[in-house]
């Protein structure tokens, strides 16, 4: 087993590791930095497939800027509410039962399937794997093919934070 | 178990492990945070395959999902605080007139 392997264990333990304590902890905080323990490993598995410029966008976009907003929130709502004195609500045996089902029928599938290379789907564009994720094509491919869907983002965006501002500015008509 | 296998199983635990948190916890933001984890083990699925058959058009759909993802959390985030400053609780069992 190389070191990249190796790596990749790793990385793959320690993302649902961090999911199972998200179940767990009870403030919210320490879930927060569960959740951003799962999504660095996350970005090192992106790192070890060599999708690099995903695995910087995973950083960039989840853990700085996501994840900063939700901890923000957390200080600001610091409620000791029943939540907090009580994690879990009534159904958690039928839920634990339905999420282990789903996932074990998932997993299943998985383990029936067939693994395909690039090289049987004919997708490979006579570039090495390992150039394929680079910077360079990705953004040939991304402002080229895409450019339509990046303008439909900045829409999506301006919608987002439109609505956002209505929503705050709604409920502080209603507390008067 | 090759490698393609085992990320997609991580995926699918992952998918798993989120949806049991949004279903028990009662913690309006902690089942954010979990329905977060289930998007990035859909992500993770997305990049699996993105990188098997070597397509750079997957990376540019993930990014595209990393977009929506962070709009979706800029609109859930001010809808949380909003509920959380009428009801004065996080508790989901304080919001539950908002059934049908």
């Amino acid at each position: 087993m190389s070191g990249t392997d190796l790596l990749l264990w790793f990385f793959a333990a320690a993302a649902p590791g961090g999911g199972v304590l998200m179940l767990v902890a009870r403030h919210p905080m320490r879930v927060a930095i569960a959740l951003i323990g799962a999504m660095i490993s996350l970005a090192g598995i992106y790192a070890i497939l060599g999708v690099h410029v995903i695995a910087v966008f995973q950083v960039l976009i989840y853990v700085g800027a996501v994840m900063v907003f939700m901890v923000y929130v957390i200080m600001l709502l610091d409620v000791r509410d029943p939540s907090f004195l009580e994690r879990y609500g009534r159904a958690v045996l039928p839920s634990v039962l339905l999420a282990g089902l789903l996932a074990v029928a998932l997993a299943a599938a998985v383990g029936r399937g067939r693994s395909v290379t690039a090289g049987d789907l004919g997708t490979t564009q006579g570039e090495s794997a390992g150039t394929l994720f680079n910077v360079q094509p990705f953004s040939a491919e991304f402002l080229g093919s895409y450019w339509l869907h990046f303008e439909l983002t900045s829409v999506l965006l301006l919608a987002a934070v439109v609505a956002a501002i209505a929503v705050v500015k709604g409920g502080r008509r209603h507390d008067g | 178990m090759d490698r393609t296998q085992l990320l997609l199983t991580l995926s699918i635990a992952l998918f798993a492990i989120g949806l049991l948190g949004v279903m028990i916890r009662r913690n309006a933001l902690v089942m954010l945070m979990c329905m977060e984890l289930m998007l990035n083990g859909v992500i993770l699925s997305l990049v699996t395959f993105a990188s098997q058959s070597a397509t750079v058009s997957g990376a540019v759909l993930v990014f595209l999902v990393f977009v929506v993802a962070a709009a979706e959390i800029a609109i859930a985030i001010p809808i949380v605080l909003l509920l959380s400053r009428q009801r004065k609780s996080l508790d989901v069992g304080a919001y539950s007139e908002l059934k049908g």
